[in-house]
């Protein structure tokens, strides 16, 4: 108790924290602080908070104005969303098979899955683009959500059932006894003690998604399908780049994002300390 | 007919024979307890009972029918668990309900059924509670009252009072054995604690490496063990094994129970040395340690005094003793 209370060891933990927060955070608020500022303020002097003089939305007027940005959002958010929900619902049932049921090739079955965790996804490119071509899912938005379901799916697999593996098996054999259905046993006794790490899961799947511009370009480019870090694209020139409308657009797009964060880490939390003050 | 017949059951898990041949028939209303060491598969009998578990080979029947593809729901059983395994999700309520809900039964019907189990185990103030919410105890006796609801053939028990402390082990064992006596039930309780077994059972089936090695009500395992390692795992403190060659007899091995020995500090049988006294206020018990036997334990009754490094004399109640050959097996008469 003396050790954990500690005024020393607590400032010192408490700097560390704080000067680390500052580093992460930094380029996020230099991103945010500049999209409000004229083109000059950012150049004279980029690290500025934006004054009465500087103050400038600009960069704002020329995201809204150009293009269909909020097409370009709705986008993105829906690639997310739905490829989210595929991992988490695919990958949860997986790793609940794998890690339940004793069967002939499980251990085989779990390292092929895993597999993909070594093995980037953007390798097989050319052949998913053959392949999308041939089923006609060019620039639709389903060919980013199988990609991105695909490609999210390793990881979800191997930290889900290393977790449900520690769920209580009396806990099923109850269920079993009283009745329940193995679906019923999955979706209202293992997920919920799994959810902090679905919620890990979560977020880890969702930011590579969401900041993604390789499929996105190569799958799907046209106007109706882009994404957001696509779309901001059109600001960034060979000789010119518009930097007001990159980081304002830059800055749009880190709020669904965020959002979406907080939900999980809610989550994330909550399921850390139900467990620890058990 | 009986409640339960095991006919040669096996399992392995891959190559490993965790249950090697088991037999067992158990009476309507019998309080049938397996002990053993931990790890010698008494669980995995259980949970094949229960229909957790495949059958590797041999039968298993409940109530006359073979049930060895039976799921466990239909099996018409309950268990409790080690670990309560109370649905976090529900409350206390819902929890006992649950498996009644699930067979279709009317609300009037979990309702009523709810209400006279709790009503035994006196859990009407925790019914809308959460798991969270209580506990250890309370969570076993509400597991044990969700068990009731279902006015089991069979109640099956995985170690049930592992996780309590020692006081409230106490008290729910005996909420236990009057649960047997009101319900009339035939029960099956697993237990690694030879104390639970011998206060709890009308037969007792002691376990070793998954094998049967004796079945019996309590005390025909204290009186009257086939072998040595029933004869050791059956009492406590254990009983003391001693090699028959120094005191002139043909057996290989005697055993004998450490209430069954005299100790004086002048004359008897065996030379020794108190290593230890401990002293419990009802009853002493003294270690000596002894030049051919080793460490042997005796039980006295009351407060004695005895000095650590003294040289005491004991005596073996020939009466009392047991003969076993080189293998462990009794050698009776
Ligand atoms: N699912 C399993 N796979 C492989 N071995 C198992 C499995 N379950 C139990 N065992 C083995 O079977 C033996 C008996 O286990 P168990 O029935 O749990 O023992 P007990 O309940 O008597 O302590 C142990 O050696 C254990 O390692
Ligand atoms: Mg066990």
């Amino acid at each position: 108790m003396s050790a954990r209370s500690s005024l020393p060891r607590s400032v010192a933990a408490h700097g560390i924290l704080i000067l680390y927060t500052l580093i992460a955070l930094f380029p996020v608020f230099v991103i945010v602080v500049n999209s409000f500022k004229s083109r000059r303020a950012i150049f004279n002097e980029p690290l500025a908070l934006p004054t009465r003089e500087t103050f400038d939305l600009i960069g704002f007027q020329t995201v809204l104005s150009q293009g269909d940005f909020f097409q370009y959002f709705l986008n993105s958010m829906t690639v997310t969303v739905f490829s989210l929900f595929f991992v988490l619902l695919f990958g949860a049932m997986a790793a609940f098979a794998l890690s339940e049921y004793r069967f002939r090739g499980n251990t085989l079955t779990g390292l092929y899955l895993a597999l993909g965790i070594m093995i980037p996804i953007r390798l097989g490119t050319v052949a998913i683009l053959q392949l999308m071509v041939a089923t006609g899912l060019v620039n639709t938005l389903t060919a980013l959500v199988l990609v991105y379901t695909a490609q999210g799916l390793p990881l979800a697999i191997f930290i889900l059932s290393e977790f449900m593996r520690g769920v209580s098996d009396d806990l099923k054999n109850a269920g079993r006894i009283d009745g329940l259905s193995e679906y019923r046993i999955f979706f209202r006794l293992v997920l919920p003690l799994v959810r902090p790490a679905m919620a890990t899961v979560a977020v880890f799947t969702m930011i590579p998604i969401w900041n993604d511009l390789w499929f996105p370009l190569i799958l799907a480019p046209s106007e109706a399908t882009k994404t957001i870090t696509l779309g901001s694209q059109v600001f960034i020139g060979q000789f010119v780049t518009n930097w007001n409308a990159v980081l304002a657009a830059l800055s749009l797009a880190i709020v669904p994002v965020l959002v979406l964060y907080l939900i999980f880490s809610r989550q994330l939390i909550r399921g850390i300390t139900a467990g620890a003050v058990k | 007919m009986s409640a339960l017949t095991l006919s040669n059951v096996t399992k392995s898990f891959g190559k490993t024979e965790v249950i090697a041949g088991v037999d067992l028939n158990v009476e309507p209303g019998e309080f049938c307890v397996f002990v053993g060491p931990s790890g010698c598969g008494k669980s995995t009998l259980l949970r094949m009972i229960a229909g957790l578990e495949d059958v590797t080979s041999g039968d298993v029947t409940i109530g006359g029918n073979r049930v060895n593809d039976v799921a466990p729901a239909k099996r018409e059983i309950a268990m409790v668990f080690q670990s309560y395994a109370l649905y976090p999700h529900l409350t206390v309520r819902d929890n006992m309900g649950l498996a009644l809900k699930q067979a279709g039964a009317s609300k009037a019907e979990i309702s009523g059924a709810t209400e006279k189990a709790s009503g035994m185990l006196g859990l009407q103030p925790l019914l809308e509670r959460r798991p969270a919410e209580l506990s250890g105890g309370q969570r076993q006796r509400v597991a044990i009252g969700r068990a009731i609801v279902r006015r089991p053939k069979l109640f099956l028990f995985d170690e049930p009072l592992s996780n309590l402390d020692a006081a409230l082990r106490v008290a729910t064992r005996i909420e236990i054995a009057r649960l047997h006596r009101e319900l009339g039930a035939t029960m099956i309780y697993v237990t690694h604690d030879q104390v639970e077994a011998m206060t709890l059972a009308d037969k007792i089936v002691v376990l070793r490496a998954g094998r049967v090695e004796q079945v019996g009500r309590p005390m025909d395992l204290y009186n009257d063990p086939a072998n040595t390692f029933v004869a050791g795992f059956i009492g406590s403190p254990q009983m003391n094994f001693l090699k028959s060659a120094p005191l002139g007899m043909s057996s290989a091995q005697m055993g004998i129970r450490p209430e069954h020995v005299a100790i004086s500090a002048e004359a008897g049988q065996i030379a020794g040395r108190i290593s230890h006294v401990e002293k419990l206020g009802g009853e002493t018990l003294v270690y000596a340690l002894t030049e051919d036997h080793g460490l042997l334990t005796v039980r006295l009754f009351g407060e004695h005094d005895y000095a650590v490094d003294s040289a005491v004399w004991l005596t073996p109640d020939a009466a009392r003793a047991f003969h076993f050959d080189a293998d462990g097996a009794r050698i009776r008469g």
